[in-house]
């Protein structure tokens, strides 16, 4: 175990990481020496950095599961394909955010550094399997966004979201630490699948470790943004900048979503009595608050943000089912949750222009009337969050409620079902402002190529996920059955 | 294969329209349209003419869709349901041709809309697999809500959100009763799996009411029908005729295809309970049609009441009702497309949808009025037209089941006539009541087009039945025989 040889075969399976990392740290150094009137370059470097690493976690796809680095870091399919879909997310909300970004002074080196160190914290997480590694992920991905909040210096708004969010998300890791410590206490390592092993041969002390549970649940909730710990999710979404607010609220769900499988699925199962108890709470008020507050919202982003709440309720649903068919319903349900995200925020920043924040509801009245093909992409993106067919959101719900049916939550499935009717008429007034409601006042929309090309595709991959959804799904059965 | 051809030529119409609309010139995007109503209407034709007398499941096809949860993509149509989707393409071509000179704004989408309906509810009606037919019967919902919601009247908002939300909330449950079958079934979303597998009463009475809340929010039944004369008044024409003639029949489709023959015996126990409600909608709503100003809104009550007369002959379980509702089902979306065609007539006229506005219109349009008056005849259930047959046969079925029952049911023969001739009085005949009347145009040719093939089936359908109830009934005795065996 302490013979630490470093060679080839042990760093091999970090490959994606070292790579990143390394590109991240030349995109440093370049950024320094570019002139300002050059700062695209800088844009284009970054997402450069996301694609090739993204290619590179393809490549490795097939390979088989391996642990490196005594235990702390593992590759397996599961890591791969939310690495690939965390990069391509972080790219596609990269590209819609360029223009808003430029507007105002924030297409700088510091925004594309801070996104792509957050990006390596998520993809740490998303391959840790160690309590240590894990945390290390959690920190760096939380730390860059704390600061990606609060870049806009100028705006009381966004230092206020900044701070809440440090705060908050502060104590939250420590919630989590001290759970994370008391397991240790009870198994006697900080190994996942160590974990694991005391706790299945009854090696554990079982009180200590389900109080050390608690704890850990608690800092789940935080970093999903599940209710009752929901509370920095709207001021967040609703100070920060729409591209950070993009960027907190997409593809860090995926991540959270890894950590939770580690934490829970890997290395907690043998507790799932437990916790399925716990979480069942977390999902019932999840899917209260988000869907009933949500009803109240006029500014799109909070609406969005109780939106949030209420989905990471369905998330939780999947997971507490505690079988591979509801983790990979989850994972499912994730995925396609950081695609709609990316489109309703996008949507957010294509309206958006020098000096004005597109972001209540009443900015999108008769857009239909303005660009037919746009408010399609965010009708196709309300009925998809809803859960209507011919969208690949039905797909989702349905996936997780049969996970959920399957092992017995009856009364959980019609609940949840009753409360997303409820959220079905927040999504419904977006659609009946851009269609029924006739234009207010002067309209345009972003005019740059690569944000109209992300939005299209975002809406055409709703759809087509919603016609064909059995690929996807099966890349989640399957690279959940090879991490277990 | 053919199935296939009837629910993707209307969508792939449906998406040419959208991408070739130009709001300055709707023409290409109005014929493009009507090509596609009328080759999705002609694709339907060999189900007609092929279709072998008896209970199987016809014209099926299979392939495997979602692996993983065993979901096929599997149709197939029997004798209740081939009616109704030839029914639908029909009212769809009727859609096309009625908008033409009628619907000025957003024409592509409009028409567009209309045909994505028309090829999800052929999906709805030929789907064999519970997650096909969940996933057109809920797509269904998006562009009726766009046209109640974007072409209706001042009060269109209100009714589309409360349409959408009504009909939401059944079908969420629906999806519920799915899962729990496909897990009860070890892994089947097979219709006709569900037909086979036996379930404790209990299941079967929560099941039953899951679907009961999905299909009786469609029919509607009393006492969740409040969204059917909202969205009925504020839809335009054609979604008043889509509305009317086609989705209220899901719901009766609905309880034949999935109530009685998964939830049997859950069947049998509520039946007084299906019955009350089905006699209050045929009484009560009859009485609340009579005193309306307003004839989109009469029309929509005197829909819910001849629904209720549907899920009576299906709930009183022998062979005359259950045929008779279904001919009533098929009669009504003539005859309601008709009456909503009409108002739409000289609604496009004279804007205006109150009696009170109108008299004397027989003076200055004799031929519309002709036509308008057969269409109210066959509304009131008068010999000879299609509306007659349906109420005959479940009066018939009740008749042998219950006295009173059959009493109350055969009310609505007096208020039926009672509302719809009283609405004729007022409005074709009499002296010219006002300028408006007095300036009215009769119907031009296309406008006749329309009303001449609905007066041929209503009639047809009254002089000669069988044609149709060869089709039904070999599908609707097996069924029959099928929710006599208990499930327990």
């Amino acid at each position: 175990m302490n013979t630490a040889t470093f060679s080839f075969a042990t760093i091999a399976p970090a490959m994606p990481e070292v790579v990143f990392s390394a590109l991240l740290f030349t995109l440093l150094i370049v950024d320094v020496m570019l002139a300002e009137k050059d700062r695209h370059i800088t844009y284009w470097l970054s997402l450069a950095t996301l694609l090739a690493t993204a290619v590179l976690c393809l490549v490795s796809l097939g390979q088989p599961a391996a642990v490196t680095f005594q235990g702390l870091f593992v590759a397996d399919a599961l890591s791969q394909v939310l690495k690939i879909v965390t990069l391509l997310t972080v790219a596609a909300s990269l590209m819609v955010s360029r223009t808003y970004l430029a507007a105002r002074g924030l297409l700088t080196g510091e925004f594309m550094t801070l996104t792509l160190f957050g990006t390596l914290g998520m993809m740490v997480m998303i391959s840790a399997h160690h309590f240590l590694t894990l945390y290390l992920g959690l920190e760096l991905m939380a730390l860059s966004q704390y600061a990606m909040v609060s870049l806009q210096r100028d705006s009381v708004r966004a230092t206020e979201a900044g701070m809440k969010y440090f705060v908050l998300g502060a104590l939250s890791s420590g919630f989590l630490l001290y759970g994370l410590s008391m397991v240790y206490g009870a198994t006697g390592s900080l190994e996942l699948t160590r974990v694991a092993f005391a706790i299945e041969q009854g090696q554990a002390l079982d009180l200590l470790a389900t109080f050390g549970l608690v704890f850990v649940v608690a800092g789940i909730g935080f970093k999903l943004g599940a209710a009752p710990f929901h509370m920095w999710i709207p001021d967040v979404y609703h100070g920060a900048a729409t591209p950070a607010t993009l960027l907190v609220g997409a593809a860090p769900k995926i991540a959270a979503f890894a950590f939770v499988m580690r934490l829970l699925g890997t290395g907690l199962q043998g507790l799932s009595g437990d916790w399925q108890q716990m979480l069942v709470i977390l999902a019932v008020i999840s899917l209260a608050v988000g869907n009933i507050v949500a009803i109240a919202q006029s500014n799109l982003k909070r609406m969005l943000a109780y939106s949030t709440i209420s989905h990471m309720g369905f998330v939780i649903v999947g997971i507490l089912a505690g079988t591979d068919n509801g983790y990979s319903s989850a994972m499912f349900y994730t995925i396609t949750y950081a695609i709609m995200t990316v489109a309703s925020f996008g949507m957010i920043l294509l309206l958006s222009r020098a000096g004005f924040e597109a972001e209540n509801l009443d900015d999108f009245r008769g857009l239909n009337q303005k660009s037919k093909w746009y408010a399609f992409v965010m009708l196709v993106t309300m009925f998809s969050l809803t859960g209507l067919p011919p969208t690949v959101g039905f797909f989702a719900k349905l996936f997780v409620l049969q996970a959920a049916l399957e092992v017995g939550y009856t009364w959980l499935v019609v609940y949840a079902v009753l409360m997303s009717v409820i959220g079905a008429f927040y999504y419904l007034r977006i659609v009946k402002i851009m269609y029924m409601d006739s234009p207010s006042g002067e309209m345009t929309l972003e005019p740059r190529a690569d944000a109209r090309m992300v939005l299209s595709a975002m809406g055409a991959i709703t759809l087509l996920l919603g016609i064909v959804p059995a690929p996807l799904m099966e890349l989640c059965v399957r690279a959940v059955a090879a991490s277990m | 294969m053919i199935l296939s051809l009837t629910i993707w030529i209307p969508i792939a119409f449906g998406v040419a329209v959208l991408a070739i609309g130009n709001d300055r010139n709707p023409l290409p995007a109005r014929w493009l349209a009507l090509a596609g109503s009328v080759l999705g209407f002609l694709v339907c034709l060999p189900l007609w003419f092929g279709f072998q007398p008896t209970a199987d499941m016809q014209f099926t096809e299979l392939r495997p869709w979602i692996s993983r949860f065993n979901v096929n993509y599997h149709l197939g149509v029997d004798g209740i349901s081939m009616p109704l989707i030839l029914l639908n393409s029909l009212m769809t071509v009727l859609v096309v041709v009625a908008h033409w000179e009628v619907v000025t704004e957003k024409v592509s989408q409009y028409l567009a809309a209309f045909l994505l309906m028309s090829g999800f509810i052929n999906g709805t009606f030929a789907a064999l697999d519970a997650i096909v037919f969940y996933f057109f019967f809920e797509a269904m919902l998006i562009p009726m809500f766009l046209i109640i919601g974007v072409w209706g009247g001042p009060n269109r908002v209100y009714a589309a959100v409360k349409f959408f939300l009504y009909t939401l909330l059944g079908s969420l449950l629906m999806l519920a009763a799915f899962i729990y079958l496909y897990n009860q079934t070890n892994g089947s979303f097979e219709i006709l799996d569900f037909h086979r597998l036996p379930l404790p009463l209990t299941a079967q009475v929560l099941v039953f009411l899951a679907f009961f809340m999905s299909f009786a929010v469609k029919v509607p039944m009393w006492p969740v029908h409040t969204w059917l004369p909202d969205a009925h008044v504020e839809a335009p024409t054609g979604g008043s005729v889509i509305l009317a003639a086609i989705t209220l029949k899901i719901g009766g489709y609905g309880f034949l295809r999935f109530n009685l023959p998964i939830t049997p015996d859950a069947s049998h126990a509520l039946s007084g309970f299906m019955i009350t409600l089905s006699l209050i909608a045929v009484v009560y709503i009859g009485l609340v049609a009579l005193v309306q100003a307003d004839m989109k809104k009469l029309i929509a009550y005197s829909s819910i009441s001849h629904m209720g007369f549907v899920t009576l002959g299906l709930f009183i379980f022998n062979a005359d009702g259950m045929l008779g509702g279904m001919i009533q089902m098929i009669s009504h979306g003539f005859v309601s497309a008709a009456l909503f065609l009409c108002v739409g007539v000289l609604y496009d006229r004279v804007h205006s949808r109150q009696i009170a506005d109108y008299g004397g219109v027989a003076n200055t349009m004799p031929v519309f009025a002709a036509f308008f008056v057969l269409f109210a005849m066959a509304n009131s259930g008068l010999p000879g037209t299609s509306g007659f047959v349906g109420e005959f046969l479940v009066v018939l079925g009740t008749l042998k089941v219950s006295f009173w029952q059959a009493f109350l049911a055969a009310t609505t023969l007096i208020f039926g006539a009672a509302y719809t001739l009283w609405m004729i009085k007022r409005v074709v005949y009499g002296a010219v009541a006002n300028d408006h009347v007095a300036a009215l145009q009769d119907v031009g040719r296309r406008e006749l087009a329309f009303l001449v093939l609905l007066a041929v089936a209503v009639l047809w359908m009254g002089i000669y039945p069988k044609a149709f109830s060869n089709v039904i009934n070999p599908t609707v005795l097996e069924l029959l025989r099928h929710v006599s065996q208990s499930k327990v």
